[in-house]
């Protein structure tokens, strides 16, 4: 049987096909809330008109994206009637007949076309390298971390989310942009804006970028800034684009007079620094300071146990955390940080660009540094820096360093997402096959140079496995597992967070430091 | 990339199907009074554990041998027996005489998987790792191509991990027999075939190539001199190691007549829910042969049985990934060509009267028309309803056409063994 496509089109094809057949046998696996969030979305964007979409509060799961993705959920809907009509009832709360999870599996399963599209075209990004066997060639290992990548499929799959579709919008947009086609790339983001609004946060790489390498068509022969080659038309047409999507995704809503509404239920006001698990950032090791600082102050009598507020000496994780010693954080203050955190990169890149990939590092710093000062972020959206920075990885050997220790040290934090023991050995195999298999491809690919782990980093990354086993197997028996049950995620957060930090600071002394080049930045 | 990492990586791809098929329903899932395996392999922990060894196959008060009465050697029952041990640890209303009968929880079904799982990784994959290396011949990349097509082979992920049983155990210590014959390893093949014989009976069916490979090595030794020595040595290895394994059952004579009496009911149809496990021993033979683009079609046969467990979906998915997956790692259709497929002996038969048939394609053919009319028996039994004339249409449809493969393929291994061409055996096979 002659293939008729290429040796790489067919492995492409096999490793997809393979991904999605795993994803269909973890049909049956434990779901969260999540799962009934996004049922209750069929049911109100089905049932009920346009303008109830987001005033509708009968489930506490109330609509909380942008409308383009409320949009995609009406489609949805359609093809869920043909499933079973329950699901859509609104007031069908928790309902989750098997053919309902049959259907929202399958949902996201089929939308990962989406992800399987951007990733063929960031492959085609990707410098090439020829003469190498199959396995050893960037693209393959680029493939396989994409489409395999652990954190997407215990989140999407087994957690459920649609995030495989969302990043593949965002990859997608990337790719266009390293195929200088920016208009493409700038209508993507919008659009993915527009499906989730969490991405503001790497809008400002957007920003900077397009105007800096776009909107100035031509640079200084030392890489400077050109003023007079601004061009209004791409400023302008870009400007369009934009606003235009955003027109479609809004404007019933504004002409309903509903924006505010729409608004607050996009940026709630949520209580806490911190959700119930600390993602693994810079406020995880803040609170531990403060409970390691108030637990010695109390011990060499420096503080008053009587003046310290109760929840924190006995209490674990909670929402409201309340800083004894250290100032309390305010919304306010995390967004000073964030902006503080992010604005060297985006200066980088207004100063000295670096084409694309000048791009994508600072778009991987904003992310993260968003992950690491943000409020209230979710341990998830770790992957908004992981899924971007493995295009890097298979370029540069800093870079795949640095992907190694964020990666598992990010996916590592997503365990207890998955708490049930029957998801506990899934959990690790795919852990296990993700970590070695990223390994070994990136250690073979950048062979020449010595290791690409110094023995610091390689402890700290076999460290995990004693944390492992200490919170999932022998904490459990202990006498402290019910006095103090928020112990191991307690350690799980701020180990990892020791991970991500560290990650995050190397990363921005490859960007500031990265040589710049600068023989002809021709932007267009 | 490293052979470890690659076998490694194969290894925990086979791990993580296995365990997600675990998620779904097993035999007899929630259906009283009878139940199913599942039920079977419980009420065994129940038996062996609470009542003493010479109650284990009889029938008494205790122990009622119609319901799930135990009827596989003692080393079946030794290893319900430990697994009992842990039940108890775990929650003792497992393995309650009598009150757990039935019993049914999620942490219970979760405690049956994880013992598969564990007999899987400790007896079946390792000797699948060390068959793939020392025996299979090509480039270490086919060598481990062939290592993951054999751990994802669905039929043995289906029966053990969702419908519910150990073949595990038994296939894998048959395997490790046939590694011990293969790399010289007389005495320990032995061990290995003769306690697989005493974990499943149905193993007898490979016995006659063990006996018979053995014991013309043996005169090719010399009956008169080392040979005879050799045949001395395998003798007793199979004496003691039965006697081991039965000796609970040796002191009273009624003992082992009983326990052989519930092995080979001859009272009952030998073949009523055997079928399941025929496949098994079919199996075996042919990860040998390695011409795994066959494969596929033998689990067509426990299609009705899947669905009355309710495994569909896993039965779906994981035919589909192992075809895709043979037929891409393994080209196995682009390696038909007649040579290969040792079809010699048609070749001479038919040139007399068809010299221009072109076999190697008639097979391709073959295979891809197979593959349709399995698809399509797969979909009629899900989707249509059979006649009211012929209820039990689609099974025996499927039992025929299973029947069919299996006529054909004992035909063409029949030919391919006479054809062998006499190789030295260098048992020690460098990598």
């Amino acid at each position: 049987m002659a293939a008729p496509m290429t040796n790489d089109q067919s492995c492409f094809f096999a490793l997809a096909l393979g991904v999605s057949f795993l994803k269909c046998l973890l049909i049956n696996a434990y779901h969260s809330t999540d799962f009934e969030v996004h049922r209750n979305w069929l049911a109100l964007t089905h049932s009920l008109p346009v303008p109830q979409w987001y005033y509708e509060a009968t489930s506490e799961w109330t609509l909380d994206y942008p409308p383009l993705f409320a949009w995609f959920e009406y489609g949805l809907s359609h093809i869920a009637w043909f499933f079973d009509k329950e699901m859509l009832v609104v007031q069908n709360l928790n309902y989750a007949s098997p053919a309902t999870i049959l259907f929202q599996r399958l949902s996201v399963i089929v939308a990962d076309v989406v992800f399987f599209y951007a990733v063929k075209e960031c492959c085609k990004c990707l410098r090439e390298d020829k003469g190498k066997d199959l396995l050893g060639k960037p693209s393959f290992i680029l493939t396989v971390l994409l489409l395999w990548n652990f954190g997407l499929l215990i989140v999407d799959h087994i957690h459920f989310q649609y995030n495989g579709f969302l990043f593949g919008v965002l990859l997608l947009s990337i790719a266009r942009h390293f195929q200088n086609r920016h208009f493409e790339g700038a209508l993507l983001f919008s659009v993915l804006f527009n499906l989730k609004h969490i991405y503001l946060y790497i809008a400002p790489a957007y920003g900077i970028y397009l105007l800096r390498c776009f909107c100035f068509t031509q640079s200084n022969a030392d890489g400077s800034l050109q003023w007079r080659s601004f061009s209004v038309v791409r400023l302008v047409t870009l400007g369009t684009i934009v606003l235009s999507t955003f027109a479609v995704s809004f404007g019933p809503f504004i002409a309903l007079g509903q924006l505010p509404q729409v608004l607050s239920r996009l940026f709630p006001f949520k209580r806490g620094l911190c959700h119930a698990y600390w993602a693994p950032n810079i406020w995880a090791l803040y609170n531990i300071a403060d409970k390691a600082f108030s637990i010695l102050g109390v011990k060499f009598k420096l503080l008053d146990i009587n003046k310290l507020p109760k929840a924190s000496m006995t209490g674990g994780l909670v929402q409201e955390f309340q800083h004894s010693v250290l100032p309390s954080v305010s919304p306010l203050a995390t967004l000073v940080c964030t902006l503080l955190s992010i604005l060297p990169a985006l200066f980088r890149i207004w100063h000295r660009p670096n084409g694309a990939r000048g791009f994508l590092r600072c778009l991987v710093i904003c992310a993260l540094g968003s992950f690491m000062f943000g409020w209230h972020v979710h341990e998830k959206a770790i992957l908004m820096a992981i899924l971007p920075l493995s295009l890097l990885a298979v370029e540069s050997r800093e870079e795949a360093r640095i992907f190694l220790i964020l990666s598992i040290t990010g996916h590592y934090s997503l365990f207890p997402l998955l708490f049930t023991t029957q998801e506990l050995p899934i959990k690790i195999f795919l852990m296990l096959l993700f970590t070695i298999f990223s390994l070994t491809s990136l250690k073979t690919l950048f062979r020449k140079g010595g290791a690409l782990l110094n023995p610091l980093e390689a402890t700290y990354l076999l460290g995990l496995i004693p944390l492992e086993l200490i919170c999932e197997f022998v904490y459990p028996l202990t006498v402290w597992q019910k006095t103090f049950p928020f112990l191991p995620l307690m350690l799980t957060s701020v180990y990892c967070a020791l991970g991500v930090t560290y990650a995050f600071i190397r990363l921005y002394i490859s960007l500031l430091t990265c040589s710049d080049n600068t023989k002809k930045i021709k932007t267009q | 990339m490293e052979n470890w990492s690659l076998i490694s990586l194969c290894v925990l791809l086979g791990l993580t199907s296995r365990w997600a098929v675990s998620f779904h329903s097993y035999s007899g899932a929630g259906k009283p009074p009878i139940f199913g395996d599942y039920e079977a392999q419980r009420h065994w922990q129940e038996v062996t554990y609470n009542l003493p060894v010479h109650e284990w196959y009889f029938n008494n008060t205790n122990n009622d041998l119609n319901y799930w009465g135990l009827d596989y050697p003692p080393l079946t029952a030794y290893h319900s027996l430990v697994c009992a041990y842990v039940a108890k640890l775990l929650n003792p209303e497992w393995v309650e005489l009598h009150a757990s009968r039935g019993y049914e929880s999620h942490s219970h079904k979760l405690f049956m998987r994880a013992t598969v799982l564990f007999t899987d990784i400790l007896i079946y994959i390792p000797a699948v790792l060390l068959y793939c290396f020392y025996f299979c011949d090509g480039s270490s990349k086919q060598k481990v191509a062939t290592a993951l097509c054999i751990l994802l082979y669905p039929g043995l992920i289906l029966i053990d991990y969702g419908h519910f049983q150990y073949n595990s155990v038994s296939l894998g210590l048959a395997l490790w027999g046939t590694l011990g014959l293969g790399l010289g390893w007389d005495l320990f093949g032995c061990l290995a075939f003769t306690l697989t014989l005493n974990y499943k009976q149905m193993e007898l069916y490979h016995s006659l190539p063990f006996f018979c490979y053995l014991l013309g090595k043996c005169i090719k030794q010399g009956l008169t001199g080392r040979g005879f020595f050799h045949l001395v040595k395998i003798s007793m290895t199979v004496l003691v190691t039965f006697a081991l394994c039965w000796m609970p059952f040796l002191s009273d004579p009624k003992q082992p007549l009983q326990v052989l009496h519930r092995l080979f009911p001859v009272g009952r149809g030998l073949f009523e829910d055997k079928v399941a496990n025929t496949w098994c021993s079919l199996n075996v033979l042919i990860k040998i042969k390695t011409l795994l683009s066959r494969e596929t079609q033998l689990f067509l046969s426990m299609l009705p049985l899947l669905l009355k467990d309710g495994l569909l979906l896993p039965y779906v998915v994981t035919s589909l990934a192992f075809l895709f997956l043979s037929l891409y790692l393994l080209s196995a259709l682009e390696r038909s060509t007649e040579e290969e497929l040792r079809l010699g002996l048609y070749r001479k038969h038919t040139q007399h009267w068809l010299p221009k048939l072109n076999l190697s394609r008639i097979i391709k053919w073959k295979f891809w028309f197979s593959l349709v009319a399995m698809a399509a028996l797969s979909f009629t039994s899900v989707w249509l309803k059979p006649p009211a004339k012929l209820p039990d249409l689609f099974p025996v449809l499927v039992s025929v056409l299973s029947f069919l493969h299996f006529l054909g393929f004992i035909i063409y291994f029949n030919q391919v063994q006479l054809m062998e061409p006499q190789r030295k055996k260098s048992l020690k096979k460098t990598n």
